[in-house]
């Protein structure tokens, strides 16, 4: 309980003195995992819907591939996007191992099909016969899924909280293909597993406390816009 | 009514993989008329009225539009707009009931339908509920609103399916004046699918029995009901029809 609360107290004092360190690495990890998210919004939304209302063969295959991209091991993906990456690798000319490219890349992979799985679920909820329904009220293809997207809302917002809170809190990865490199790749994660080695658990306590704090700020503010959305009606 | 029909089926056949399940010759539907589709569960009636709206494509035949005919991919937007269903479920969209209404009219880019939206909402007896949340309606008040939803667009041909299926006598009530005064006062050509063949008779011009796929029979609505020269539209008619 004692480290806890002086974990407590550092984290304040962190906060309140703005500690350069502290503010390069939280400032790196809403960065990298911001952009990751952006990333699989992008890419993710549009096959979430489009899987969710199309037809067609190997369907299965594709969901049963999205759903098992869902739960993969960060420590894995980070290992084989290393490979990628590294010197000999057939993407080793890009030069990204060890900085916040490969992060983001890493967290895009492991974003994605939760963002994708989730929008699929939340389109799959919509009544089926709705797209007749609209069809017939003369919405076109691009209006047709716009009101989709729109029912179900609840659905895709939470499948963005859920990417989010995957990439934001993983360590695994990120600490492989970003190498936690002060000042460079070091994120809030990847700091917290370096301090708590180190012995240092006042300050490891301290960053997790601030992780906390910002995966709930982040939460807060997506349900805060569902709120507007509701409002808008 | 004019003598070129303003919707044709012709040489229709449609099919569900191996299943036929629709086979209809030729069917018109005139302008300004009410025409009642009468028949037994199954027996394809949604199916014709989806090929109607160009919202499928029939396997073997085609359908025509003021003379002409079209598919759902080739039929213009402007064209297929003309046309609007009410299905038996009336499915809104999770807002308020008046943004419902105009929700066709906000599809259109018409950005002046708030007229349009009142006067469709008094129409259907719902301005008191304009504001409320179209989940928070009772199956009736649903049902209104899908018709205001329909009606609000000035449709050339409306397609109603079972749209008093599941309602008490009171909205069966409001939704059969709407739709007599739809015809009336603006002259929209309307089919309207029922397996109540009571509801039938007090709307119809006209009315076409479907059975398992097959047009048996199509006349004026009184010669329908009084002389039925299908035997098996006597037998529905009097009940007798197993299905």
């Amino acid at each position: 309980m004692d480290t806890i609360f002086r974990g407590f107290v550092e984290a304040l004092r962190l906060i309140v003195e703005l500690d350069r360190s502290l503010v390069e690495i939280v400032g790196l990890s809403l960065q990298v995992s911001g952009l990751a998210l952006g990333l699989s919004v992008l890419l993710g939304v549009p096959l979430g819907v489009w899987l969710g209302m199309r037809r067609f063969r190997g369907q299965r295959l594709a969901v049963a591939t999205i759903y098992t991209g869902m739960g993969l091991p960060p420590v894995v993906v980070g290992l084989v996007v290393y490979l990628l990456l590294s010197r000999q690798g057939p993407l080793g000319q890009l030069g990204w191992l060890f900085t916040p490219r490969a992060m983001v890349l890493t967290q895009t992979i492991l974003s994605l099909p939760l963002v994708a799985g989730f929008t699929m679920t939340a389109i799959n909820s919509v009544p089926p016969g709705l797209i007749l329904q609209l069809r017939s009220l003369g919405a076109t293809p691009t209006q047709v899924t716009l009101t989709l997207l729109y029912e179900a809302r609840a659905g895709v917002l939470a499948a963005v909280v859920a990417g989010f809170g995957a990439i934001i809190s993983e360590v695994g990865s990120v600490m492989i293909v970003g190498g936690n490199i002060a000042g460079k790749t070091r994120v809030l994660t990847t700091a917290i597993v370096l301090e708590t080695r180190k012995g240092n658990f006042d300050l490891a306590i301290a960053l997790g406390l601030i992780l906390l704090g910002l995966t709930f700020t982040a939460n807060w503010m997506l349900l805060h816009l569902q709120g507007r959305f509701e409002s808008t009606r | 009514m004019s003598d070129s029909p303003l919707l044709l089926l012709q040489d229709v056949r449609h099919r569900y993989g191996e299943r036929v399940v629709l086979n209809v010759p030729r069917l018109s539907v005139y302008a300004g008329e009410l025409l009642a589709l009468v028949g037994p569960s199954g027996a394809g009636k949604s199916t014709l009225l989806r090929l109607l709206n160009f919202l499928e494509a029939p396997t073997e035949g085609q359908v025509c539009f003021h003379g002409r005919p079209y598919t759902p991919a080739t039929i213009p937007l402007a064209v297929r707009r003309r046309i609007t269903t009410v299905f038996q479920h009336p499915l809104l969209l999770d807002m308020s009931v008046r943004r419902n209404v105009s929700y066709g009219l906000r599809l259109r880019g018409q950005k002046d339908g708030r007229e349009q939206t009142e006067q469709a909402l008094e129409a259907v007896g719902l301005q008191a509920l304009a504001d409320a949340a179209a989940r928070t309606l009772s199956g009736g008040e649903a049902q209104r609103v899908a018709l205001a939803r329909a009606l609000v667009l000035q449709p050339e041909v409306l397609l109603l399916d079972e749209p008093t299926a599941n309602l008490d006598p009171a909205n069966v009530r409001v939704i059969e004046e709407i739709v007599t005064a739809a015809i009336r006062e603006r002259r929209m050509t309307i089919v309207l699918v029922t397996h109540n063949v009571w509801q039938a008779r007090r709307l119809a011009h006209r009315v076409a029995f479907l059975f398992e796929g097959e047009l048996l029979e199509v006349a004026p609505t009184e010669r329908f009901f009084e002389a039925p020269q299908n035997p098996r539209t006597a037998a529905f008619l009097r009940g007798e029809l197993v299905y």
